[in-house]
């Protein structure tokens, strides 16, 4: 689908049925399938990296220590398809600075010295344990992203090519084969998920292990994730079930919960794969309040004779930081 | 346990989903940490100080499930007159041989208790073998693996014992424990553990308040646990706590020991060590068991099922020689291998540099990395005349003549290695059927996926063509001592492949009756030699010659037990002791935590699981006097196989280093032990050996502490990760953790290099400065420990020097494994190169023993006693 034929489609706002809009036939098509990843129940183990890699054939993807506490392949990329994020954060965090560099969430610089200062008037005491509940604790937050599989896709929107497409499932697919390596959808998605592999040029993201669905099966990161932090399933299902999670955890004084991606309203017409996350999103490396980058292409399209120039100048994949 | 069991720790998340807490103790905060409710960091090393202190808790507030601990354990029983605590002794229990560094366990008898040899015949090491040099081998010996040796059951102890049901006498186990306890308070655990009274007690709290009729508790830990001097009496204070919360024998329970890797329980249970034969019989010694009369004496008397170890013995002879094994040969007892002393892994190692082992087979493992005191582990593969090593990859054990860090030193000379090294490639889990045993007991088959590439072969094909090359060398000997092997029963049917077929291996552990058909449970064996079983407490799984290990009916179909899932010895029991899983007059404690419990209308223990009983034995059993075997447990005694059917809050036998447990510092400390003038564990066995030299403690020059551990990402040595792309790239380097305060303390930036240097060795690590890495306070003073990750070596897609190469060789002396921690220092820049390093290291510990000396010189006062200063 070329970007002209994309501006017959919806651009924003709420969507209920993503696979009929892009052409499916309604009532024929399956349920819109995608994933509910509740960061709650992660345990960090990336086994949804490992399984990701293993199904589809992805190369590893360098080999950096990168001091990032036990991040080490630091965002989503073209090799890099499910990204587990590690923050370290102080329980009171006006008394400990943590000292990740490099990565995006404001205030995280490390200091000059690249070593952790204390904090101003803070003493041994704030990391010490064994004497009074004052001491400081820090909280290790980790969370599975993934490609969203958004409702209104501005990387489909631009792709020239029609490599990336809208599948039955609701989800979006790039197609390797057809791909030209113009990248293009690179900047366009709000999230700078899809990117360009160097050594082969052409872009890669999540499938949604789109050839597993059509089987039926559950796509492999789910499928090896041992806690259920990543759940697949039907996209209304999962959000009622988010739902009652989130309820849940409410309900338990886990007042810091909230969903993320789940909201059909918000600037992308909601997520395909969405997030109960334990802090604001910007903790995760996740922009706060993301918007499809094609929501006025209709009319740009009107005034610019080549949309693309313009694309690339509204993107806001910076916000994750650079990728080594 | 997220960190190193992910897969194991989706139903503790599953539990927390449910509302169960989740409490982590732990020196470092891990992923595990992260999901908890509450995370404890303490002091590597100072287990017992913070167990003991709940144990203390419980009793202190009258907070034990009281009628469980009358009933069920042994906290009634009298312990004899000449008993001596630590209380009495500044650290020390009484029949402690300072000459020798050895306990002898006669005065910690329960009263009236015969004075036979308590810990029995089943002791397999009475050593008076070769003497290996040190210590800690001919005369620790004879207290070698008793617990192992023991397995399942205790040691044998009379069960004629005196008991207080008052629990009041002065001498009953309930008061030495209470008194033994009693200074392990929450102040104490601030001074020892660097955990604030607070949190011990939110701990303390939630533990107790969820034990009871209507609750359970459970205990998991990981080899953490075990890897100290002291690892034993680490688990026996997890033990007494949940014994007194009435938390074993219950659902939701229990102590869960997570095993270092896949069937790790599988190879104790069919062992591949040195002191038992399968099913936790005893290696027989060489001087004591001349016949099978006297290898089956010290327990063919006793209660409970190990009475009937002859039979379990006899069918394990006839599984191995068949037609061969008579009544009239003994059943080919004599074919058995001997003990002749300690021939544990590290004593081994030990007898490889002093020329002692010329041969070795390295199977799956890869000590070069792996193993503590990495040198002394390549100087013994260096010394010897041959090695086989089997692994999956090139691992650091086959190539440490070529590029080990002796290499590198000068140490060691490529040229002047007279190993010769034969390198067989092997098939992983997925290329060959077998069994897993985990570590809830259970057996659970795969079967084969793919097959192995190249001349990769399974273990099994392996040593049964080595076996049948083996033999037929031999075949038409007529030496005496090429018998065993030629008599062996070695004939499996071949698979499609071409592979002996395990489904028949398990049905011949499984064992047959007189009819050849596969038995369905270990009471069916014979002492006749009419049945052959090649493991007794497997016997069952291969029930109705089917594969009963193979079951997969999923958990939707069938209730919360899952008895249909795989199989879990003994016969299919899920959880061990169920027994007291109901109360003495047999119904269940709450309705809520029913589980078995005896129905008066059919007279016979019913229930969700397998009855962990004789099933038609009524509560209210009383065996008559002078009754032997199973016949001799009474209606109440849930723990059948300790011969005197309780559970031991004090054991009065089968533990070399005292019947209850007490905190001493690891071998290493930069602190003196608060609770007794006895700094170290006493019974301890330090491996002499040049290569093992031993930091003073409270050292200057040693001032922190370190202990090594896991990441999730990578396997044990890294044999089975760091080679795979898409592991080693999740972490792609060793590094070490530390505290902010540590770092600013010895300038260490944040992924800048670290030195770590002990004794034995210096390596080289990148910094990850984070507050998981907590600074403890213990009292007045901070203590600081560095984190590492053990993984790495140097071949492999990532690279870095092994932390094992830091860790001293001091054994806990049940079962010899080594204490993980120690002291160091860390300095930022990388390590010296070369003899450089050599002379570092040199030079550090110069430093520590000038300094220890003149520390000496000014303090006869010296707050330890018999052995602690060796
Ligand atoms: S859905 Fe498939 S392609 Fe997408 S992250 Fe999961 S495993 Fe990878
Ligand atoms: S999402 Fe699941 S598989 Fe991925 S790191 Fe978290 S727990 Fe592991």
């Amino acid at each position: 689908m070329s970007l002209r034929e994309s501006l017959a489609r919806s651009l924003h706002g709420r969507l209920d049925d993503v696979q009929g809009d892009a052409g499916y036939e309604s009532g024929e098509h399956p349920p819109r399938m995608g994933f509910f990843t509740d960061t709650s129940v992660c345990i960090g183990c990336k086994a949804c990296e490992v399984a990701c890699k293993e199904w589809n054939a992805v190369p590893d993807d360098g080999y950096v220590l990168t001091g990032m506490s036990y991040d080490n392949t630091q965002a989503l990329g073209a090799s890099t398809w499910r990204h587990v994020a590690f923050v370290e954060k102080p329980l009171h965090p006006t008394t400990t600075d943590l000292g990740l560099p490099g990565m995006g969430p404001p205030g995280w610089d490390t200091h000059e010295s690249g070593l952790p200062q204390a904090a101003p008037g803070g003493d041994d005491q704030a990391t010490a344990s064994g004497g009074a509940s004052d001491d400081a604790g820090v909280r290790w937050l980790m969370s599975s992203d993934v490609c969203k599989h958004c409702t209104h896709a501005a990387c489909l929107d631009v792709c020239p090519t029609g490599s990336l497409f809208r599948t039955e499932f609701g989800t979006v697919v790039v197609q390797p084969d057809i791909c030209n390596g113009c990248g293009y959808c690179v900047p366009a998605c709000p999230y700078g998920v899809i990117d360009l592999r160097k050594e082969d040029g052409r872009a890669f993201k999540c499938t949604l292990c789109y050839d597993r669905l059509k089987d039926g099966e559950t796509p492999a990161c789910a499928k090896a994730c041992p806690t259920e932090s990543i759940q697949f399933g039907e996209v209304s299902e999962l959000r009622q079930r988010a739902d009652l999670r989130l309820a849940e955890l409410h309900e338990k004084g886990v007042d810091v919960a909230r969903l993320y991606g789940r909201d059909p309203e918000d600037g992308v017409g909601g997520d395909g794969a969405f997030f109960l996350l334990l802090d604001e999103p910007e903790v995760y490396g996740l922009p706060p309040d993301p918007v499809v980058t094609t929501r006025d292409i209709g009319s740009i399209w009107k005034h610019v004779g080549a949309a693309a120039g313009v694309l690339v100048a509204m993107g806001v994949a910076s916000f994750v930081g650079g990728r080594r | 346990m997220a960190e190193a069991h992910p897969v194991g720790f989706q139903w503790v998340m599953e539990a927390k989903r449910r509302g169960a807490k989740i409490i982590h103790v732990d020196p470092r905060f891990t992923r595990t940490s992260a999901v908890a409710d509450l995370h404890v960091p303490i002091r590597a090393g100072s287990d017992i100080a913070f167990l003991g202190a709940l144990v203390n808790y419980v009793l202190s507030n009258d907070l034990d499930f009281r009628e469980y601990v009358t009933e069920y354990t042994n906290a009634a029983s009298i312990i004899g007159e000449e008993f001596r605590d630590t209380e009495d002794l500044d650290g020390l229990f009484s029949g402690f041989d300072p000459e020798k560094g050895v306990y002898d366990g006669e005065s910690w008898q329960y009263e009236g208790a015969p004075q036979s040899p308590a810990a029995g015949q089943r002791d397999p090491a009475q050593a008076t073998g070769p003497q290996l040099g040190d210590r800690g081998s001919d005369e620790h010996g004879h207290g070698a693996a008793r617990a192992e040796a023991a397995g399942s059951g205790g040691p044998s102890v009379s069960n004629t014992a005196e008991r207080d049901r008052t629990l009041q006498h002065p001498r009953c186990v309930f008061q030495i424990l209470k008194r033994h306890f009693a200074r392990y308070t929450p102040e104490m655990v601030q001074q020892a553990c660097g955990i604030s009274p607070e949190q011990f007690l939110e701990v303390a709290e939630a533990l107790t308040s969820n034990s009871g009729r209507e609750r359970t508790s459970a205990i998991c830990y990981a080899v953490g646990w075990t890897h100290h001097s002291v690892g034993s009496q680490i688990i026996r204070t997890a033990s007494i706590l949940q014994l007194l919360l009435g938390n074993i024998g219950r659902p939701g329970g229990g102590i869960m020991a997570l095993r270092g890797h896949a069937s790790i329980q599988g190879s104790t249970d069919i062992p591949t060590l040195f002191n038992i034969l399968p099913g936790y019989l005893p290696m027989p010694h060489a001087s004591e068991h001349l016949d099978l009369d006297s290898y089956v004496a010290g327990d063919a008397g006793s209660q409970g099922f190990w009475g009937n170890m002859r039979a379990y013995a006899v069918s394990l002879l006839k599984s191995y020689w068949g037609d061969a094994a008579t009544a009239e040969n003994d059943f080919c007892f004599d074919y058995l291998p001997r003990l002749t002393g300690d021939h544990s892994t590290y004593h081994t190692v030990k007898g490889q540099i002093e020329g002692r082992c010329k041969g070795y087979f390295l199977v799956g493992e890869n000590p070069a990395v792996g193993s503590s005191n990495g040198k002394m582990q390549r100087l013994g593969l260096a010394s010897l005349d041959w090695l086989v090593v089997r692994d999956l990859q090139m691992i650091e054990s086959a190539t440490f003549w070529k590029d080990g860090p002796e290499i590198e030193t000068g140490e060691l000379v490529t040229e002047d290695i007279g190993t010769e090294i034969f390198f067989m490639p092997a098939a992983t889990h997925i290329e060959k059927a077998g069994s897993f045993t985990q570590t809830q007991r259970m057996l659970q088959w795969r079967d084969k996926a793919v097959d192995p590439p190249g001349d990769a072969r399974s273990d099994l094909d392996f040593y049964y063509d080595l076996g049948n090359r083996i033999r037929k060398r031999l075949a038409g000997s007529s030496d005496e001592m090429d018998r065993p092997l030629l008599d062996m029963t070695w004939d499996y049917p071949l698979t499609e492949d071409g592979e002996p077929d395990g489904h028949a291996v398990l049905r011949e552990i499984n064992g047959t009756g007189p009819d050849g058909r596969a038995l369905s449970g270990y009471t069916e064996l014979k002492d006749d030699g009419s049945t052959a079983c090649g493991c007794w407490i497997y016997c069952g799984v291969y029930a109705d010659e089917v594969n009963q290990a193979r079951r997969r009916k999923p958990h939707w179909e069938q209730d919360y037990v899952a008895s249909e899932w795989g199989w879990v010895w003994p016969a299919n029991r899920r959880i061990l002791y169920n027994r007291a899983s109901a109360a003495p007059d047999g119904t269940p404690w709450s309705e809520r935590k029913k589980y078995v419990w005896w129905d008066a209308d059919q007279q016979k223990w019913v229930g969700s699981d397998v009855p962990d009983f004789i099933v038609d034995r009524p509560p209210d059993f009383e065996p008559e006097d002078g009754a032997r075997g199973p016949d001799a447990i009474s209606g109440v005694d849930p723990f059948i196989m300790q011969t005197d059917g309780k559970g031991w809050l004090f054991a009065p036998a089968g533990v070399a280093d005292g019947p209850m447990p007490a905190h001493y510092e690891p071998p290493e400390s930069p602190v003196h032990n608060p609770l007794y003038g006895q700094q170290n564990n006493p019974a301890r066995q330090h491996v002499e050996q040049a290569a093992n030299p031993i930091n003073p403690s409270y050292s200057e020059v040693f001032p922190y502490v370190f202990t090594s551990y896991r990441l999730t990402e990578h396997h044990t040595a890294g044999g089975m990760s760091r080679t795979l792309p898409y592991l080693s790239e999740l972490q792609p380097g060793f590094f070490c953790e530390v505290s902010p305060r540590l770092a600013r303390e010895r300038g260490l930036e944040h992924m800048g290099w670290a030195t770590i240097v002990t004794g034995r060795s210096a390596i080289e690590a990148r910094v990850l400065v984070t507050d998981r890495m907590r600074s403890l306070r213990l009292g007045d003073r901070f203590v600081e420990q560095v984190g590492l990750p053990y993984h790495w070596g140097g071949n492999g897609l990532t690279t870095g020097d092994s932390p094992n190469d830091l860790v001293n060789l001091t054994l806990d002396p049940n079962v010899y494994i080594q204490d993980k921690v120690g002291t160091c220092d860390i300095r930022p820049g990388r390590r010296p190169r070369g003899e450089r390093l050599t002379s570092y290291v040199e030079d550090y510990r110069r430093r520590a023993d000038d300094a220890a000396s003149a520390d000496a010189v000014d303090a006869a006062d010296a707050p330890t006693s018999g052995r602690a200063d060796r």
